[in-house]
Parts: C-alpha cells; sequence; structure tokens
C-alpha cells in the first residue's frame, strides 16, 4: 500500500501532538480500555496505514452520511474519518456513473480481502429493481463486496436490523446485512443515525488494535452500546425519585425531571448518546427536552408509540377483552348448569 | 422478537385472556350453583343482618389472638403492601391508564374529572421490601408449622411463589439489581405478573374474588341460625 502513515498524515492537517494524544486518550476512555494502552493507541495510529474502505449505500435517507459529515468538520475524530482511504461512496464522491463503478472494482480488486465494507442502509430481498446502483440490484453488490472484504460495519439502524425500510408491512422485504452475510465478521453501528464520534471510534480500534472491538449480544461494539441512556442520563435521579415530566410544557418538563411518562425509551435503548452527546457534545435528545425513542434497538419502528410510557404494553383492544369476558360467562354459566343438572339429578334420586 | 416484545406483547394479551375467561368460569360455576331450600324454621328471619360477618371476619377475634396475631398481621401487611404497590406505583398507574383509555376511548381525568394518583418511589420501595419480608414470613411460619405444613398444598406454595415473583422482580427491575439488563429485569417482571393472572383463576388466589360472596352467605345462614357471630 503507498497510502501515508495515519501520523504523517494528520500533521500534514495541522494536528498538534497535544491534540492527537487528546484524542488518544478520549477514544481509549470511549472504547473502556485503561488510559496506562493511550502510549500504544498513540504509537499504533501513527504507524497505521489508510485503510482501504468500500461504502455501499442501499435503502437509506442518508442521515448516516448526514451525520458524518455534518458532524464537526474541524476535530481529530473526522480527520481520522478522513485518513481512512475511502474509495467508493456514491453520496460523497466525486466521480459518478462508469467511472465510480470502476473505482469501486479497482480498488476491492487492489485490496481484495483486507478493505473495510460500510453499508448504510437495509437490503431488499423483494424485487430486485427496488433499490439498484449503476442498474445492479442491492443483493448482488453487497453479495459481492462482502466476499473481498476483512469486516463489514453495519452502519445505521437499516443496516444493522432493517430499520425503518424493514419496519411493518415491509413492503420491500428489506433485511440487515447480517440476514446476507454470514461468513464475515460484523459490527452494528445502529442508531437513526449513529452517533459520529461511535463511528471513528470503532474504526480507530481497528486502526489500533487491528481487531474488531468487542460485540454486545446483537453484534455492537460493547464500549459503546454496553449501557443503556437511562445507565447515564442526567435525569435519572428524577426517575429514582418518582418526579416526571406529565408533558412537553408542564413545570415538571421545565424543571427537567424525568420523561419516562412521555414515553422515553431510554431504559432499553443500549448507546452512547448520554455520555459522548451530539453536535461537539452540546447535547442530546433528552437534554433538549424530547423522550429518546429507542433508534438504536432492534425493530424501534414497530414497538409501539414514541410517546407510549415503557410500562405499557400492547393489552390487546376492547374487542379482545369483551370476547375473553363473553366466553368466560359462557363457561361459567354452562358449568353451573351442568352441575344445576347434577344437584337435581342427586335430589332426585 | 425480544423477551421484552414478547413480555408486553403476545404473552401479555393471552395472560389477559386467560384470566378474564378463568376468573368468569370459575366465579358464574359457583355463584350460579342451586342453593338447598333450608326448610327448618329460621330464627333469625333477617338473615341479611349476617352480612356483618364479611367485616367481622376481617379482624381477629380476642379469643384466638394469641393463635391468629401473626398470620393477621403478616397477611394484612402483604396483602396491603402488594395491592398499594400494584395500583400506585407509577409505570402501574401508567400501565392501568392506558388499558382504562383504550376500553373507554378517554382517560380516566376527562371521565371522572381526576386522574389516578401515584405513590412516591421511594414509599412503593419501602412498601414492596416490608410485603417481600411478610411473604417470607408467612412460608416460613407455614414451613415449621406442624398442622400448617401438614394441610399445605402444591397450590399453596405456587400461589406464595407468583405472588412474590412480581414483587421480587419489580424490586429488581426498578433497582437494577442482579447485574441483568434493564429490559430483561423488566420483562422477567412483565412475565412474572403473566404468571401470577394465569395461575389466579384457578389456584387459591381466586380466593380474592370468592372470599367476601362466602363470608356473606355463610353469616347469612349463620344468621339464620340464630347463631353468634
Amino acid at each position: 500500500m503507498s497510502s501515508p502513515l495515519l501520523g504523517e498524515f494528520l500533521r500534514s492537517r495541522g494536528v498538534t501532538r497535544r491534540g492527537f494524544l487528546q484524542f488518544c486518550t478520549a477514544t481509549a476512555s470511549l472504547m473502556g480500555v485503561s488510559s496506562a494502552l493511550v502510549p500504544r493507541i498513540a504509537a499504533a495510529l501513527e504507524q497505521a496505514r489508510r485503510p482501504s474502505v468500500i461504502w455501499l449505500p442501499f435503502q437509506e435517507c442518508t442521515g448516516c452520511t448526514e451525520s458524518i459529515t455534518r458532524a464537526h468538520g474541524s476535530t481529530i475524530e473526522s480527520l481520522i474519518f478522513q485518513a481512512i482511504s475511502l474509495d467508493y461512496q456514491h453520496t460523497l464522491q466525486a466521480a459518478a456513473g462508469d467511472a465510480a463503478e470502476r473505482a469501486r472494482e479497482s480498488a476491492m480488486k487492489e485490496n481484495w480481502g483486507r478493505y473495510l465494507l460500510i453499508v448504510d442502509g437495509s437490503i431488499p430481498t423483494g424485487n430486485p429493481g427496488f433499490s439498484t446502483v449503476a442498474g445492479r440490484d442491492n443483493l448482488s453488490l453487497l453479495q459481492e463486496a462482502a466476499r473481498g472484504a476483512a469486516a463489514i460495519i453495519a452502519l445505521g439502524s437499516c443496516a444493522a436490523f432493517g430499520g425503518i425500510p424493514g419496519a411493518s408491512p415491509n413492503p420491500t422485504g428489506a433485511v440487515a446485512v447480517s440476514d446476507i452475510v454470514k461468513d464475515k465478521p460484523i459490527i452494528k453501528v445502529s442508531g437513526c443515525p449513529p452517533i459520529p464520534v461511535v463511528i471513528t471510534g470503532v474504526l480507530t480500534q481497528y486502526l489500533t488494535f487491528g481487531k474488531l472491538p468487542e460485540l454486545d449480544a446483537l453484534g455492537r461494539p460493547r464500549s459503546f452500546y454496553g449501557q443503556t441512556i437511562h445507565d447515564r442520563c442526567y435525569r435519572r435521579p428524577f426517575y429514582e425519585r418518582g418526579q416526571f415530566a406529565d408533558s412537553f410544557d408542564d413545570e415538571g418538563a421545565r424543571q427537567g425531571w424525568c420523561l419516562y411518562k412521555l414515553g422515553c425509551k431510554g431504559p432499553t435503548t443500549h448507546n452512547a448518546c448520554a455520555t459522548v452527546k451530539w453536535n461537539a457534545g452540546t447535547s442530546f435528545p433528552i437534554e433538549a427536552g424530547h423522550g429518546c425513542i429507542g433508534c438504536s434497538e432492534p425493530g424501534f419502528w414497530d414497538k409501539g408509540g414514541f410517546y407510549e410510557p415503557l410500562s405499557t404494553g400492547n393489552w390487546g383492544t376492547a374487542r379482545t377483552v369483551g370476547t375473553a369476558i363473553g366466553v368466560g360467562a359462557a363457561l361459567g354459566v354452562a358449568s353451573a348448569a351442568l352441575a344445576r343438572k347434577r344437584q337435581k339429578d342427586a335430589e332426585g334420586a | 422478537m425480544s423477551l421484552l416484545d414478547f413480555a408486553r406483547g403476545p404473552a401479555l394479551q393471552w395472560s389477559i385472556v386467560i384470566f378474564l375467561i378463568g376468573v368468569l368460569w370459575r366465579l358464574l360455576g359457583v355463584l350460579l350453583l342451586r342453593t338447598r331450600k333450608d326448610l327448618s324454621e329460621p330464627r333469625n328471619a333477617a338473615a341479611w343482618k349476617g352480612l356483618r360477618l364479611i367485616a367481622l371476619r376481617s379482624w381477629p377475634r380476642k379469643e384466638f389472638l394469641g393463635g391468629t396475631a401473626f398470620g393477621e398481621v403478616m397477611g394484612y401487611t402483604f396483602h396491603l403492601g402488594f395491592l398499594l404497590a400494584l395500583f400506585f406505583f407509577v409505570p402501574h398507574v401508567l400501565f392501568f391508564a392506558d388499558i382504562f383509555r383504550g376500553l373507554l376511548g378517554t382517560d380516566l381525568r376527562s371521565l371522572v374529572g381526576f386522574g389516578w394518583p401515584a405513590l412516591p418511589n421511594s414509599i412503593v420501595t419501602l412498601l414492596s421490601a416490608i410485603s417481600i419480608a411478610a411473604l417470607v414470613a408467612v412460608l416460613i411460619h407455614r414451613l415449621v408449622s406442624p398442622v400448617k405444613r401438614l394441610i399445605s398444598n402444591f397450590d399453596d406454595y405456587f400461589s406464595w411463589f407468583v405472588t412474590m415473583a412480581p414483587l421480587a422482580t419489580g424490586m429488581a427491575a426498578f433497582a437494577h439489581l442482579g447485574g441483568w439488563p434493564y429490559e430483561r429485569l423488566l420483562a422477567v417482571h412483565i412475565l412474572s405478573a403473566e404468571l401470577l393472572l394465569v395461575w389466579f383463576p384457578f389456584g387459591k388466589l381466586m380466593h380474592a374474588f370468592t372470599i367476601f360472596a362466602a363470608r356473606g352467605s355463610t353469616g347469612m345462614i349463620f344468621e339464620r341460625k340464630g347463631a353468634s357471630l
């Protein structure tokens, strides 16, 4: 590979040694590794070569790309992201048409077995024509690219779990990357969209240690998805004390009380929003006054209303309840009638 | 489908359906039985006055206080604690309010002019802890008392278990105990409550619906016979 070392690249972009070490320390903290490993992270990053990355967007809204590119542009996180050799991303690249496709094929050929494959968007399995790139359907593109990948990052909830395209009634038969590819390591960086720092954190971990991070049961990096929003929420003390906002404009909301009653899904949502936050660490949805909608969890779109409290359930309908009452009453009357007949027979005997 | 989705969806629906069918089946099956005609001369024609036995039997009699005080105190403790935690813990209030809204098409406040109040979390936590302690105490009492042990069967122990389980899992979910993720604790808590609902009509828990009718009818029979209540 002729690409420059990452350290050289960052210095060429004006990143100071102090800033670089600050980034390494923050990354170590985010990844949940010991601060003693910071020098190792720094050394490994400086010596790392830019890995080839093929990014395939399928059934997506470009929100994941927006999350990265509209993040905090001048930070080292974004430079790390720029430091990868992004050889194909049809939203961002200048090339178009055949030239773009040739670039992808060429990068894949040169780095066969070594490149990272990033996928955002779900894959339609219904009609191949539901989503195509340069006349090719998403499924065959994914299968081809996955064969030569060292690992796959399923970016965003659509690629990780099917997301909104996969929501009921799922008209395109949308599935997640892991439903198609079974023989490659897949890291799910879920979220709608995912937090930019989480994406760069995963890339940094890969560059630093040369291996994929430890994953949770759903295939997400444990260092970022190991705790729930609720676990780290600054409004948690209000939950413990039973102080809840009843509406978005009542006194409780103004006092910053817990949003559980307003449907916050923080207790069942694993993500780093409450610690890493968004927009250069400015805030996150709960801090802005809205409950978490659970966007980094599988099937979040079909888990009931965003404003229904977690303790409510899909208990059925008035019709179901009415039918159960009718059946119970009929059974009761029938069994009583049977018993009365037996009583009468016994008295007559 | 995750465990929580299962607990909040199909399991919840089926447990409610089984509970309603079972309760109505057993209740109507008993209430509609023939009552044998009593041909004897009543000593007291106003048999309805015997209904006061419902209240009288809810309080220990002085004569037996020594033998029954423990059971009465512990019984009242876990019954009250359980009911208060069930009906006045904020997440439970939200659950019941949602069902009311679904059945009535409007929320309780707009219907009756006031909402469903809730107790502070700290009070509910304390009540739940006291209820658990009382339930453990009555189980130990049942196990060490030769007579109680002799007359206890599977129904007694399983009914104890399904009563204890929602309290214990609810406390664990609230406090995030056990090192499990919250959604699993919540799912287990909901499933334990559903187990209670499913078992309810078919075991001794059914006494919740029959106890007052049974006391009332016994009281009326006693009153008619002129027995001292």
